[in-house]
């Protein structure tokens, strides 16, 4: 090459060589910070994939001298985080749910813990906002089926309701009295209900109503249609009505009734985790 | 075939060509700016002195605050997201206090700009300020001009090395003074002092201290005027600022010139000569390495060292003082063109004086009723607006807030009895360090009353509750409207909170959602 070196006049650079119709190429020095820094890059760049995972092999890849992982990164920040939780996870392992509800900083804690749990496991059925829907009850209320006590929220949660593989699960199951009563009687009974909380269509259903009431349903909704929390029998007498209101959503639910069930959670989230959900929905707004 | 030999050559370059091109980079010349003495620096002197005290030692002043608040006058609590300032604590969302200061000192830069030229850069800039202190010591350590030029030339020896490992501990001192002294306006000045020394302080406050000591070291003491000339955008901008009765640093050229270092013979020889001597004082004092004489630059940071230097000079010569001097764009071309009379294309300076050597009358002097021109009265005016505005919020603003949010999920919830209840977070700020007792009250929504999460505080419609100092309380408020009293699904209310005992208050109002078939 040095033999044919050109060098272009104008600039006193030397030139690469090339021509394209008479024009020439410069050949100027790249600047020398320029060429220090890029061959200190390469240099760091060795020493880095000799200190990291970096070199794919078959089936892996090289693991580096300093032993680093993201995943184990993921596995240390977790465990700081766990570590912090810590003291209010014992905590709550260790007090009943309504010491907890009674702490101030461990109600924050079990609040912020069971709402986030909430969000993954029972808005399906109970909605976001635990709001519920027909079937699904709405959590925020002050009707409660099996107690709104921070205990009874806990046992129901733990035990699920009407489910079979759990021995303690809660159960209550009424009869379908299309097969019991007549079709003239459930309309009877439905107006006699529909009246304890609103205006019903036909007055002079209620009083026959009332007999057929006495003879087939207080047993468990009670003498006063106040419903009985120990059996889970809803109160009739209010304006919350899980499978809608009305003399016709009544009669049906008399003739068949729907029954809904909730699974055990006990064996999917631990005690701890139920525990923070029962002081969460206790937060709610409808807690006793 | 076409002959060549009658082309006529034309004298044309390239405008670009390699002759003409400059190279990009210009390789820094080394100044040694001499001591100066007269007023300006005595004034700059003074300047640094009010600015640098203020610096070191605002975050040292107390201030009591009473026991529930820091008692530094001056405190970025960046933590606790509180800013104090003598008597005026700022929340985080009152920032635009500080937006409006900003506001104002863009004003503020312009006004003194169109007034007075770069006075920011020459005087107060701490680029300037630093420059100037660093100056000091390397004056102290390494002598005046000469000795420095002098000592920079000679080939390194011990004496050079110790002068030059002198002053540059000394720079990385202040440099970390400097670096120090700014944690100190984030945190208690006298726990962070001790913290910092037995190294217990948080490393973000050893980090900052290193990065503020190494900026301060590397453009204090190494960059110097580059910072000015290649860094800063104000040079730039000032062009914009200035117009032709601005004051700024100026060189007559209509008594200076033609300059002459040998005066007398030139004078006897018939030849017209200015005052200026060519002595170069102006261009040895000045901290940018100029030359004043080539006019109003880009790098001239108007520190009027230059007419210090050359009244100095006058003076000994027994000339009037101001060859270099304050003077605007129009009494400057004014006295151009006395100095210029009858077409002439060179100065001279004897038509600006009378035959026995004084100034001529009708010379062109300043006159302070120049200055106010139509964008000083709109700087100041805008100026004044921000301030005053700033001010009546300052005064007015309440120290007791209250922030309500709707729950939204669900909007409402119908109870039991058929009644509706909605969901409010409710956020009591109570802005001073004082515990305060507010009386939170709801009004219109007939017939409802409001119940607290987690509180002992019975259903009703008003309830007193304690809020700490300086704190913010939030509250989880439930109300509850009777199903008979609902009128409409989005019915307007207004919660009411009040300080008994200042009679400060403030109010929201929020909207209360039922289901369109309410029973």
């Amino acid at each position: 090459m040095s033999n044919n070196e050109h060098i272009d006049e104008v600039s006193g650079v030397s030139t690469t060589g090339h021509d394209w119709d008479g024009i020439r190429e410069l050949n100027t020095p790249l600047p020398r910070w320029w060429v220090v820094t890029f061959y200190v890059t390469i240099v760091w760049a060795i020493g880095y994939t000799i200190a990291y995972p970096a070199w794919p092999l078959l089936n892996s890849a090289t693991k580096g001298v300093l032993g680093y992982s993201s995943r184990n990164q993921v596995k240390n920040d977790l465990a700081v985080a766990e570590a912090a939780k810590g003291k209010y996870v014992e905590a709550v392992g260790s007090k009943s749910v309504s010491e907890i509800a009674a702490d101030d900083g461990l109600r924050e804690f079990a609040v912020a813990a069971g709402g986030a749990a909430f969000k993954v496991n029972c808005v399906q059925c109970h909605g976001s906002g635990a709001q519920g829907s027909k079937g699904f009850p709405n959590l925020n209320d002050d009707d409660w089926l099996w107690g709104g006590k921070a205990e009874q929220i806990q046992q129901t949660i733990t035990h699920g309701i009407r489910f079979a593989s759990d021995t303690d699960t809660r159960i209550s199951e009424m009869p379908a009295f299309g097969d019991i009563i007549t079709p003239d009687q459930i309309a009877q009974v439905s107006a006699y209900v529909a009246s304890l909380s609103g205006k019903v269509q036909d007055a002079s259903l209620i009083e026959p109503g009332a007999k057929v009431f006495a003879e087939n349903c207080v047993a468990c909704h009670g003498d006063n249609a106040k419903g009985n929390k120990e059996l889970g029998a809803p109160d009739l007498t209010d304006a919350i009505w899980l499978y809608g209101p009305g003399e016709t959503a009544i009669a049906a639910q008399v003739r068949a009734p729907k029954q809904g069930v909730m699974p055990a959670w006990i064996g999917r989230l631990g005690e701890t985790k139920v525990k923070e959900l029962a002081v969460y929905v206790h937060s709610l707004g409808g807690g006793e | 075939m076409l002959d060549n030999r009658q082309t006529e050559r034309l004298e044309a370059e390239a405008a670009n060509s390699a002759k003409l091109r400059q190279p990009l980079y210009a390789a820094r010349k080394k100044i040694f700016p001499k001591r100066a003495t007269g007023s300006f620096r005595r004034f700059k002197w003074l300047v640094m002195a009010i600015t640098l005290g203020t610096y070191y030692l605002t975050p040292w002043l107390r201030w009591d605050r009473g026991p529930f608040a820091p008692d530094q006058a001056v405190l970025i609590d960046l933590a606790n997201r509180r800013f104090y300032v003598f008597f005026i604590e700022i929340w985080p969302q009152e920032f635009y206090y500080v937006a409006g200061l900003l506001v104002m000192a863009g004003f503020g830069l312009f006004l003194i700009t169109s007034t007075v030229g770069r006075a920011w850069c020459g005087y107060t800039c701490p680029q300037t300020v630093w420059v100037d202190l660093f100056l000091v010591v390397e004056r102290a350590i390494e002598g005046d001009r000469n000795a420095r030029m002098k000592l920079d030339a000679g080939p390194w020896s011990a004496r050079k090395l110790v002068l030059r490992t002198a002053k540059h501990f000394i720079w990385l001192l202040i440099a970390v003074a400097t670096g120090g002294a700014w944690i100190f306006y984030f945190s208690d000045a006298p726990t962070l002092f001790h913290d910092v020394f037995t190294g217990s302080a948080a490393p973000v406050a050893y980090i900052t201290v290193a990065v503020l000591t190494a900026t301060t070291y590397t453009f204090g003491g190494l960059m110097r005027e580059q910072i000015c000339t290649y860094m800063c955008p104000w040079p730039r901008i000032q062009a914009a600022m200035l117009d032709e009765s601005s004051l700024t640093v100026t060189y007559n050229d209509w008594r200076g010139e033609p300059r002459s270092r040998h005066a007398k013979k030139v004078q006897a020889a018939g030849q017209p000569v200015g005052d200026c001597v060519d002595c170069n004082a102006c261009v040895a004092v000045c901290p940018m390495g100029i030359d004043i004489r080539d006019g109003q630059q880009l790098e001239c940071i108007t520190c009027a060292l230059c007419i210090d230097a050359c009244d100095g000079v006058m003076d000994k010569l027994g000339k009037e003082r101001g060859l270099i001097s304050y003077a605007t764009l129009d009494d400057y071309n004014a006295n151009m063109a006395l100095a210029m009379t009858g077409g002439a294309t060179l100065v001279n300076p004897s038509l600006v004086r009378t035959a026995d050597g004084r100034f001529i009358d009708n010379l062109a002097h300043f006159q302070l009723r120049k200055i106010f021109r139509p964008r000083i009265y709109v700087y100041t005016g805008l100026w004044s607006l921000v301030g005053i505005g700033l001010l009546y919020s300052l005064m007015t603003r309440n120290r007791l807030e209250v922030n309500v949010l709707h729950d939204r999920n669900p909007q409402f919830v119908t109870l039991s009895d058929g009644s509706i209840r909605n969901g409010y977070t409710v956020k009591l700020l109570n802005m001073i360090p004082e515990p305060r007792t507010i009386v939170v009250t709801m009004q219109a929504l007939q017939g409802a009353d409001m119940s607290v999460v987690g509180d002992d505080i019975a259903a009703g419609r008003s309830f007193a509750i304690p809020v700490e100092p300086d704190r913010l309380k939030m509250l989880k408020i439930f109300v509850r409207q009777p199903a008979d009293q609902i009128h409409g699904a989005a019915q307007i209310f207004t919660f009411r909170v009040e300080d008994k005992a200042s009679f400060e208050s403030d109010e929201y109002t929020a909207t209360f959602n039922a289901p369109e078939t309410a029973r």
